[in-house]
């Protein structure tokens, strides 16, 4: 198989000696126009891999801001097939950067995983984080993604002994996702030397780069949480920066994306700024 | 479809129910998902956590509960006698409270000091706000903003017994969305906290976990009906939001095949309309809250708000296992309306001198139906799976009168 957009931007930045910069927004959040400029404005900003929600009524394990936003979406008309074809139109600009859609399982149920499968591969999509589905669940998509040559991103937390952190390590493609709290998105943040330690323990599973996420706020977190793994990913923080440019109905106001990308380079910033 | 040897042989060992249960839950939930599993395989088989809690549903819930027979009732219907089995005399006034004792003494058992709950009526909340009062635990019940609003009575009634009620504002404030809230705490509390779930639902063990706690119903009303009419029932009737009460009942008599089962469904305005509750009815598979099971959703698998009149009832899913069931063929679910619900509520206060719940009606007004269709020889057992009290200011709305 030829190489992934994943596997290869790691080794592109590995080679630049420098952490990726991952950074989440819902699809479609505010309403699908100013997601798509902000989406084909990312990478620029300094964003390295895009990981872009599939929005869910009932986003279990996320915080207020990333709740909002995706209701934000959902009530802006967003669907599974919308967030296809948006993904679709950015890779008629950007073939390049890799493009991780993160969500819950039942909408993709709902569509039929084999079709999804398909579909999103058509549309250029890399790999996938779907929060409801552990390793124990592994027949339902992750094995079903990987044959088709998609990467199925696990997330692993502080919940996880060295037996599970074996378990996720031997199925884990792309690059592990350790969410550095026991918490929900966007609320608490973790120390960088607990985070190092985990990410050591990781790295004792499986050669994979490890990304941190979850409660990662500002570019100074970001440079830190960079220097002691292969990649910082901000959501809530970017989320909540859309919520900050809305006018009283809602709807964008004029200066959102710039507003939105601005911020995204100083968080760019900071990855680049940290050792890695 | 092939006929399984037993209907009571589920879940297997990945909690599923057919293709029904399961374990869809955040990785940072999946360990202790398993340790709740592998304390309870422990204590379901422990004769001393079992003599423990047969202690407490005895002394302190006030079990067994009566299998009464409603003569007036069944006098009005004109067909098949109509027996209740008196959940509704327990403590805390319904069915819920044989899991709690269970699971709290499960919760002490692993070390864990901080109890959540979601509720729907608050007689889950109240249940469990209960067995955290008697054992001196810390409660956080999470519970919609708009079932707040309709069950005033249960909300103080949890505050008394030193629990903290969260009101829940996402979504449209009801059941469902008290249960996303609690699982998000869940989350960031794993080390200290036990999720004491309310119904058959949720990543497995809970759905099994409920129903053992829960088949003492259906255990008692075998004795008890044999005592009394020396024959098993020909129908069983339960209301069905989650499916806990009707679990309890339905369970021990899966494998008697003569033994007709009836889980009812709340219809809310009618299941040709958007506001109702029946997700087996009107719903399709899919994985919410841990399991896969009926939802109601719309094409995109986006999750439908639930409506019915009874708070408890208010939910869009269902236990997976009543999924399995019905898929089988072996429960059939039919559905009553609020309209249906309400009038025979005032029916059974002014006949029985019984106020039932809501939750509750909505299996009378199944027993109705069904009676008069059967000869008086028949039995049918409906579970009265808690009391109305706390219902009677929805109740005095629906018939427009001001308290």
């Amino acid at each position: 198989m030829s190489q992934t957009r994943i596997a290869k931007r790691f080794e592109i930045l590995k080679a630049e000696g420098r952490s990726a910069f991952v950074t989440f927004v819902t699809a479609g959040d505010p309403d699908l126009e100013t997601s798509k400029k902000l989406l084909s404005g990312m990478a620029k900003a300094g964003a390295d891999i895009l990981e872009i929600g599939m929005p869910f009524s009932d986003p279990m394990a996320d915080g207020p801001a990333i709740q909002l936003g995706s209701q934000r979406a959902l009530a802006a008309g967003m669907t599974l097939k919308g967030v296809l074809s948006l993904v679709s139109d950015l890779r008629q600009s950007d073939d390049e950067t890799p493009i991780v859609l993160m969500g819950y399982y039942n909408p993709i149920y709902s569509y039929g995983v084999d079709k999804f499968l398909n579909d999103a591969k058509a549309a250029g999509v890399d790999g996938f984080i779907v929060v409801d589905l552990p390793p124990e669940e592994e027949r339902e998509f992750a094995i079903p993604a990987k044959e088709a040559g998609l990467d199925f991103i696990y997330l692993t937390t502080p919940t996880a002994d060295d037996e599970r952190l074996e378990k996720i390590g031997r199925r884990a493609s792309g690059f592990i996702y350790y969410v550095s709290i026991t918490g929900v998105t966007g609320t608490a943040s973790a120390t960088s030397s607990d985070v190092a330690a985990a990410v050591k323990r990781i790295k004792n599973t499986s050669d994979l780069p490890v990304a941190i996420g979850f409660g990662i706020n500002t570019p100074a977190q970001a440079q830190e949480m960079a220097s002691v793994s292969d990649a910082a990913v901000v959501g809530s923080a970017i989320v909540k920066k859309i919520a900050g440019n809305l006018d009283e109905n809602g709807k964008a106001k004029a200066g959102l994306v710039d507003d939105v990308l601005s911020y995204v380079s100083e968080l760019a910033g900071g990855v680049k700024a940290a050792k890695a | 479809m092939n006929t399984p040897n037993t209907y009571m042989a589920g879940p297997d060992e990945d909690g599923r129910f057919g293709i029904f249960g399961g374990r869809f839950v955040a990785e940072t939930l999946m360990p202790l998902i398993l340790e709740v599993e592998k304390y309870f395989n422990e204590a379901k088989d422990d004769p001393a956590f079992k003599k423990q809690v047969a202690g407490y549903l005895k002394q302190y819930v006030g079990r067994p509960s009566p299998l009464y027979f409603a003569e007036r009732f069944t006098e009005h219907c004109g067909g098949a006698k109509i027996y209740f089995k008196r959940e509704d005399l327990n403590h805390t006034g319904a069915h819920k409270i044989n899991s709690c004792v269970a699971q709290i003494l499960l919760a002490k058992r692993m070390g864990k000091k901080r109890i959540i709950a979601e509720t729907g009526a608050g007689q889950h909340g109240v249940a469990t706000a209960t067995v955290c009062a008697l054992f001196g635990l810390e409660c956080v019940i999470f519970m919609g903003a708009t079932d707040i609003e309709r069950q005033q009575p249960n909300v103080f009634r949890m505050k008394l017994l030193g629990a903290e009620v969260r009101p829940v504002t996402a979504g449209a404030g009801t059941l469902k969305d008290a249960m996303n809230e609690a699982l998000r705490d869940w989350v960031a509390n794993v080390h200290d906290t036990y999720y004491l779930i309310g119904t058959v639902a949720g990543p497995h063990p809970y759905p099994v976990m409920v129903r053992e706690f829960q088949k003492i119903i259906g255990e008692e009303v075998r004795e008890q009906i044999m005592e009394q009419e020396g024959r098993l029932p020909d129908t069983l009737i339960a209301c069905v939001g989650g499916g806990s009460n009707a679990m309890g009942l339905f369970y021990p008599f899966l494998d008697d095949r003569n033994v007709q089962i009836i889980g009812v469904e709340a219809a809310g305005l009618g299941v040709d309309t958007d506001e109702h509750a029946a997700s087996l009815t009107g719903g399709r598979p899919g994985v919410l809250h841990g399991n896969r099971t009926y939802l109601l959703q719309d094409d995109d698998g986006q999750i439908e708000e639930a409506h019915s009149i009874s708070a408890g009832l208010d939910y869009p899913g269902i236990g997976p296992e009543h999924s399995w069931l019905f898929e089988q063929g072996r429960v059939e679910y039919h559905s009553i309306t609020d309209d249906e619900a309400v009038a025979s509520f005032q029916l059974c206060t002014k006949l029985e001198g019984i106020i039932p719940a809501l939750e509750s009606s909505h299996a009378l007004a199944e027993a109705e139906k069904m009676a008069k269709t059967m000869s008086k020889d028949k039995i049918i057992v409906v579970n009265m799976s808690g009391r109305g009290d706390k219902d009677v200011n929805t109740i005095a709305k629906a018939m427009g009168t001001v308290l």
